[in-house]
């Protein structure tokens, strides 16, 4: 813990921006029902109400309240995003560091298979997949996550390539370890650095890919509310002059910001470890 | 108007470096002169500041270093309050920098040519034609193979000891005043080196330019400088003709600098005839891919005994150990380990055959994990093999570390970037010896450090060797290392073992000519012993 207070003292202005702002998303997130003014499907007066009253930022196309639908959409877009990248994460950083430490067949099948998944443009394959398992949470967060693990595998499994041949594996395999120890105490202490960088932009294209999905009307459904649905929902006030319907897109670039902000602060914090 | 005589001088120079746990003095204090045409030495071990003084005589700090007293005077121009451009303007032209590695110095997608000229040229000394014309001359010069071809190649094309070469060639292209040279022959073999530091010292004199000379090595040193300066911990202990100070150094540290190499292990009675070999390797037959690198390699070590083998690079010496340990299962021959045949994979080997014969590898900086602590590395092992745990381990771990020369309250938990090369060394041969094994492989585990650390370390091992009757098999080039603790010795080539014996018997004429080459090649603490060597080797020659 002190580690971390010496750390946070000493982090850049850009870091404490993205810190804040991240809480501030999670904080949202989490308190949704106490700090959103009403609910989330509640319908609040007529639609595309003007800002300011009852409503600060005024209404959507159905006459629910827009800072309310703001609030519940950071906790179900980045809520859904957040568990989706963890799962891409935990498969495709799994296999791929098997499959870069354990080599010969295992790599080849596995490579062969991401390769054919890598090969189909992915918005398509998303769409092709939700079309067939139809457009749950379950399904849409699963799909994702297989598409992205293709992603993240190529990168664990050039790190644990990289990393398996340093002295210190051979010595522990010469020992006589199993590929568990030889993975979780040998390898990925020592790949978290690129990892984590990955991390924070992979939840930067999941989060855009939600959100392009739900904007498509595939994604999130109705009426549960999410940034990229709602920016649908309102785009036709953008011909008004009237800038509502940039408030969620809005969200979704800040997010993005800080995210990458926090992780730049990390990835210089660990790879400096080394020197 | 005259040419003043002296070309570089710093008075009283203090360079400090900066880092997270504060700062350190890296140099203090240092006065130095260099005159035109004269070569200085500066030896000392690493963390001495001879590579920072060297990149100092060209007005430049490393990252996070910079100069809090003193001046740097350059052919009058003082180079502390000298803009960056007017520094700029030397560097390359008049002040060239030789680093120890020209594999990393070199742009490996530019020919040898385009960089050789590019200072140069971009310093409007010389235009493009002259240069390359200059650059030709110069490879020439170093006694490089076809001079006019060779600078059309990529680095990667040619051997270490011809782009170490180039690479002087390069930095004299534009006729510097100075060059610094730091350790350019250390990553090199003792055959290799010798070529390099001939070539190198002809073409400074040739071209009369001055030079630094920075190495560890003294012996090689004393071939090459006129004078000679030594540092410890930045500061300077003793500076002296390089023929007084060999004949009388004055300083204690000095002489101890002088003394190493003269180590001699512990002699031990000769074999009972008959005994079954602790490791017995029979043709075996290795090769990566389609390359061979170990053609029927036969060799027997006996229990409580040393074995070195020594070759130059690529002579299969670390593919013996790799294929020893399993690590590269071979195409043919047998390893047997008290009598019983091996598994060719480590994977088929017991925990038990796998605990008995542990390596320890050159470089311990990769060699232990960064991101454990000196209690998991030395603990893993005896955990997995011995099923220490709690208190019976630590109490393990304390001993092991007492026993290896480490005070356990103060490195225990230290992460392997807090420790010195020497100390990880160290950390390395404590936790083979955790392991409890009969048989230890040392795969060059004293070249990446000083020599007086790798003394320490030989010392160490031999004490080991009669505390626990232990069997080392032990890989090198160098031959000093061989004579200090071998007690029979294989000399390898290409993958075949060219001679082998008790190591009096190596070490007394006659050899096989390629161990003669081997053995004449070891530096001399003798300024004398290049120049004799080289006339030694023209009169052998065929004319």
């Amino acid at each position: 813990m002190a580690d971390l207070a010496t750390a946070l003292r000493s982090a850049p202005p850009s870091a404490w921006f993205g810190i804040s702002v991240s809480a501030l998303y999670v904080f949202v997130a989490l308190g949704a029902p106490v700090v959103a003014p009403f609910g989330e499907t509640q319908v609040v007066g007529p639609a595309f109400a003007p800002w300011g009253g009852a409503s600060p930022l005024g209404t959507d196309n159905l006459g629910r309240d827009m800072a309310t639908r703001l609030i519940y959409g950071a906790r179900n877009t980045v809520g859904i995003a957040v568990v989706t990248t963890v799962l891409a994460f935990l498969i495709g950083g799994g296999i791929g560091l098997i499959s870069g430490t354990v080599r010969g067949w295992v790599d080849q099948v596995l490579g062969r298979i991401v390769d054919v998944m890598m090969a189909i443009p992915s918005l398509i394959f998303s769409l092709l997949l939700l079309a067939i398992f139809g457009t749950s949470v379950v399904s849409m967060i699963t799909i994702i996550a297989l598409i992205e693990a293709t992603r993240i595998f190529r990168l664990a499994r050039a790190l644990a390539l990289g990393i398996a041949v340093l002295d210190y594996v051979e010595a522990a395999k010469l020992r006589g370890e199993g590929l568990i120890w030889l993975i979780t105490r040998e390898i990925l202490p020592n790949a978290t650095a690129p990892l984590i960088a990955e991390f924070g932009l992979r939840f930067c294209f999941v989060f855009l890919f939600i959100s392009a999905l739900s904007f498509l009307g595939l994604g999130i459904q109705p009426p549960t509310a999410d940034w990229g649905s709602m920016v649908r929902d309102n785009a036709a006030l953008i011909s008004y002059g009237d800038i509502t319907p940039l408030l969620p897109a809005g969200a979704i670039a800040l997010l993005t910001v800080a995210v990458n902000f926090v992780v730049d602060w990390l990835l210089h914090r660990s790879s400096g470890l080394k020197d | 108007m005259t040419v003043p005589d002296t070309l570089l001088t710093m008075r009283g120079l203090a360079i400090e470096g900066r880092s997270e746990r504060g700062t350190t003095q890296i140099v203090t204090g240092i006065d130095l002169n260099l005159k035109r045409g004269e070569v200085l030495g500066l030896i000392g071990e690493s963390g001495a500041g001879k590579s920072t003084l060297g990149l100092a005589a060209m007005g430049y700090t490393r990252d996070g270093c910079r100069i809090t007293a003193g001046s740097i005077v350059f052919d009058g121009i003082e180079l502390t309050t000298a803009g960056d451009e007017a520094r700029r303007r030397l560097r390359g032209s008049r002040i060239a920098y030789v680093a120890q590695s020209a594999a990393a110095a070199f742009n490996p997608a530019m020919r040898l040519i385009d960089q050789s000229v590019e200072i140069a040229v971009q310093h409007g000394v010389m235009n493009n034609a002259e240069a390359a014309a200059a650059a030709i001359a110069l490879y020439r010069r170093m006694q490089l193979p076809s001079p006019e071809e060779i600078g059309f190649r990529y680095p990667h094309q040619v051997s270490g000891g011809q782009l170490q070469r180039a690479m002087t060639a390069m930095a004299m292209v534009a006729r510097p005043d100075l060059i610094v040279f730091d350790e350019p022959t250390t990553a090199l073999d003792v055959t290799t080196q010798i070529e390099v530091l001939a070539a190198i010292r002809d073409a400074v004199e040739a071209i009369g330019t001055s030079a630094i000379y920075i190495s560890h090595d003294l012996a090689l040193v004393a071939q090459m400088a006129d004078r000679i300066m030594v540092l410890r911990h930045g500061r300077l202990v003793e500076e002296a003709d390089t023929r007084t100070m060999m004949a009388s150094p004055r300083q204690a540290y000095t002489k101890s600098l002088w003394a190493v190499r003269t180590f001699r292990g512990s002699r031990k009675p000769e074999m009972a005839a008959g005994t079954t070999p602790l490791l017995r390797v029979e043709r075996l037959t290795a090769a990566y891919d389609e390359t061979p690198v170990l053609q029927d390699v036969s060799l027997d070590l006996h229990r409580g005994r040393t074995v070195a083998v020594v070759g130059e690079s690529g002579s299969g010496k670390s593919t013996l150990a790799r294929v020893i340990t399993g690590l590269l299962p071979p195409r043919q021959g047998s390893v047997a380990f008290e009598g019983k045949t091996l598994a060719g994979s480590y994977r088929g080997r017991s925990p038990e055959e796998l605990r008995r014969v542990q390596m320890i590898v050159q470089m311990p900086d990769t060699a232990l994990n960064p991101r454990q602590r000196v209690r998991d590395a030395i603990g893993r092992p005896l955990k997995f093999y011995l099923g220490l745990t709690g208190e019976a381990r630590e109490r393990r771990m304390r001993e092991l570390l007492t026993e290896i020369e480490l005070d356990p309250d103060q490195y225990v938990d230290r992460y392997p970037a807090e420790l010195s090369g020497g100390q990880k060394q160290r950390v390395c041969i404590a936790r083979a010896l955790a392991a409890e094994p009969a048989l230890l492989i040392c795969d060059e585990i004293t070249s990446a450090l000083d020599q007086l650390v790798a003394e320490e370390m030989l010392k160490l091992l031999d004490r080991l060797q009669r505390e626990r009757g232990l069997t080392y098999l032990f890989i090198t080039h160098d031959l000093a290392t061989v004579r200090a603790i071998a007690d029979e010795v294989v000399v390898m080539k290409d993958g075949r073992i060219v001679e082998a014996g008790p190591r009096d018997r190596m070490f007394a004429p006659p050899h096989h000519p390629y161990t003669d080459l081997l053995l004449s090649s070891v530096p001399e603490m003798d300024p004398d012993w290049l120049d004799r060597l080289l006339d030694q080797r023209k009169a052998q020659a065929p004319s």
